[in-house]
């Protein structure tokens, strides 16, 4: 089973649960960070590095002495990556979204893709989990490559895998859900928390994905969420509490389930509630 | 030999636009000829992407050798010089003066990016 | 050359969750007839404070997204075969192929291939953007579409049309709510900028975090402040992550306390400096700090 851990609002504790899913679990599971901009799992789950690739992707590289100026590329590129102004191509690495078209169309057969640095995908063994997790490099403004690179490494053996998601609900949080069975939304009981859920929750159903609610710092806000979540038939599969000894281990890049062991049946039944609810027939439509 | 100037207005007297990828529109002068034509940049303003190099191609389309501005970015300057189009800087307030210091020869050459790209 | 004389401050996080918002909230007040722009565009929360009443409202159309005419698809797979982005899912038996217009990323290249010429390409609308009126000054906000792309292109249009508004009507200042991360829509917030402030926490996570988005603004060239908010839950790593935001070449703008009555504000819909909160005092200081708006403060 794939169970992708997102949220609409930063900082509600996606990591904080996926990291201590993990540890709770235990034994072959795969968590996988997804979040390339930031990734933080590592700073939790420590263990030595087995791993680490460079991630390329395809971009044009024209080949001068083929190249008639005709200008077919530039006119196709729907990204400004490649112009032509009556001289050979110019590329703009940055703005290519690598779809190919370039080299496609070129009538002459001068273009062929070469690579382009992105960021790197690394693997480690933490006592029985292991960690997948991709880091951008600074200035490269496309996740979503690098994204696919991470959970490219996911491997299908039937055990558990965790993704842990960006926050947002745009391009980057989408090539993370795609293809999961399930997703945690990871929110808080306070206006900004309710209003990123909702626009978390329109998300995960436009991709049909079945979900469940985690509520982070129960206690800080008021009821609105659990409001929200009754009205619309959303189940809440795990309540945290506003404990200010949670904040102060994750602070120090401490697992709960280690700090404050009292937590580990939280983690334990969430689990439990996520097969639960996903053999009772889920919410997806 | 035709100069296009970065302007936010339609005459002579309009004030220069310090940007290139991203001013109001072009006043593009025919210097054999002594008239212009004035051009909006508003379809490359409206798209918010690659702005630089949109309004590159669409001085090169328009026919202009030469381009007077404030500040070019990136890949707005290297579209330009790959078309062979040479960039002058200049400070003047309006177009009739960057013009004037254009015949004079008192314009600065831009032989590189001044100012970071906007990356849109 | 009528140079732009109106100032800049993005606020950025790295990581998020840290006080961004509510920090913009606050300076949104304390400033001097700002205009605010909320760039967090997936998730914007500045209006739940600001309380925007909405004047005008615009379409964001942006790239196209490719559609196939099911009555005249002939299930060759050429599509299928071409697309990088793994956008075209097969029909059933029989049945004409679709495109997923979530993974589409509008390149084109299946509307050219196609043999029969059965795949439209219309723009796509991605949401829209709003210029709206708040009890600080105006504000542009936008709203991206259900898992819609081109984040990075509203958050330059949204970016854009503050910074018009400012030079039309003689605004000093244009104050960014910066979205969370290092990726496009945050390099479309940064470049440019004259003045970025990073708000982090005293976490592991967020020293990590700081160390990469402070690589990006040194990237930038951008003069770069920090302030740690919520510092007195590790005053040990408030240090650390201070020495190593100066080791950076950034400025420390000043810390803001662990403070309950931030969410009560929130709740109330209020910016922090508009309550009787302890930490409104460190948030004054910090916009103190900052020291923007000095000559139109020695002027008046």
């Amino acid at each position: 089973m794939i169970i992708a851990v997102a949220s609409g609002k930063g900082g509600t504790g996606k990591t904080t649960v996926s990291v201590n899913l993990a540890r709770t679990v235990g034994r072959g599971i795969q968590l996988l960070d997804c979040d390339v901009e930031e990734p933080n799992a590592h700073l939790f789950l420590r263990g030595s590095e087995s791993g680490s690739d460079i991630i390329s992707i395809p971009i044009p590289e024209v080949d001068e002495s083929l190249c008639d100026a005709c200008g077919e590329c530039g006119r196709f590129c729907r990204y400004h990556a490649i112009v032509s102004f009556g001289t050979s191509p110019l590329v703009f690495p940055e703005m290519c979204h690598s779809c190919g078209g370039c080299a496609l169309v070129c009538p002459r057969g001068a273009i062929h893709e070469t690579g382009r640095r992105i960021g790197v995908v690394e693997t480690r063994e933490s006592d029985g989990v292991t960690l997948v997790q991709g880091r951008l490099d600074i200035g490269v403004a496309m996740a979503p490559p690098l994204i696919r690179a991470v959970k490219a490494r996911m491997k299908n053996n039937g055990t558990t895998v965790i993704l842990d998601a960006p926050p947002g609900t745009s391009c980057p949080v989408i090539a993370t859900l795609r293809g999961s069975d399930f997703v945690l939304l990871v929110t808080e009981p306070t206006p900004f928390g309710l209003h990123d859920l909702q626009l978390a929750v329109d998300m995960v159903r436009e991709l049909a994905i079945p979900f469940g609610v985690v509520v982070n710092r129960m206690g800080v806000g008021d009821d609105r969420v659990h409001q929200f979540c009754r009205v619309q038939e959303i189940p809440i599969l795990l309540e945290l509490p506003d404990d200010r000894r949670i904040a102060e281990a994750y602070s120090r890049g401490e697992l709960v389930v280690d700090a404050l062991p009292e937590y580990s049946s939280h983690f334990a039944t969430l689990l439990w509630n996520i097969k639960e609810f996903r053999n009772a027939g889920g919410n997806a439509p | 030999m035709k100069v296009a100037f970065t302007t936010s207005g339609k005459t002579l007297d309009a004030p220069m636009d310090p940007r290139f990828g991203r001013a109001a529109g072009y006043i593009i002068y025919d210097m054999d000829n002594e008239t212009f034509e004035t051009v909006d940049n508003q379809q490359v303003l409206n798209s918010a992407h690659g702005a630089g190099i949109q309004a590159a191609e669409a001085i090169v389309r328009l026919g202009a050798n030469c381009v007077v501005t404030g500040n070019c970015g990136p890949n707005a300057h290297r579209a330009l010089s790959s078309a062979g189009i040479q960039i002058y800087k200049t400070q003047a307030e309006t177009v009739a003066e960057a013009l004037e210091a254009f015949r004079a020869g008192a314009l600065t050459p831009l032989n590189s990016a001044n100012v970071e790209g906007h990356w849109s | 050359m009528t140079g732009s004389k109106v100032q800049e401050l993005v606020i950025i996080s790295g990581k998020g969750g840290t006080g961004k918002t509510s920090l913009t909230a606050s300076f949104a007040v304390l400033a001097d007839f700002p205009v605010l722009a909320d760039c967090d565009v997936d998730a914007a929360d500045l209006h739940l404070i600001l309380a925007p009443t909405i004047r005008e409202r615009h379409d964001f159309r942006s790239g196209n997204e490719a559609i196939i005419r099911p009555a005249e698809c002939i299930m060759c797979g050429k599509c299928f075969d071409l697309c990088r982005f793994d956008a075209v899912m097969p029909g059933g038996e029989g049945e004409a192929y679709t495109i997923d217009p979530v993974a589409c990323e509008g390149c084109g290249v299946c509307v050219r291939f196609c043999p029969a010429g059965a795949i439209d390409f219309p723009e796509a609308l991605c949401g829209e953007w709003m210029i709206s009126e708040t009890r600080c000054g105006p504000m542009v906000h936008a709203r991206l579409g259900v898992a819609a792309e081109n984040s990075g292109k509203l958050v330059s249009t949204v970016r854009s049309e503050a910074r018009r508004l400012a030079e039309e009507n003689q605004h000093g200042l244009v104050i960014v709510d910066g979205p969370p991360g290092i990726g496009c829509p945050v390099i479309a917030s940064l470049t440019g900028t004259s003045q970025a402030l990073v708000v982090t926490e005293p976490t592991v996570s967020g020293e990590h975090d700081l160390e990469r988005v402070l690589k990006l603004t040194r990237h930038f060239g951008i003069p770069t402040a920090i302030c740690v908010n919520k510092w007195d839950l590790n005053p040990a790593m408030t240090e650390r992550i201070e020495s190593l935001a100066l080791r950076s070449g950034a400025s420390i703008a000043g810390r803001i306390r662990y403070d309950n009555a931030v969410t009560s504000a929130q709740m109330l819909g209020k910016a922090v400096v508009e309550t009787e909160a302890p930490s409104a005092a460190d948030i004054r200081l910090v916009w103190t700090s900052l020291g923007l708006q000095k000559e139109e403060k020695e002027k008046s």
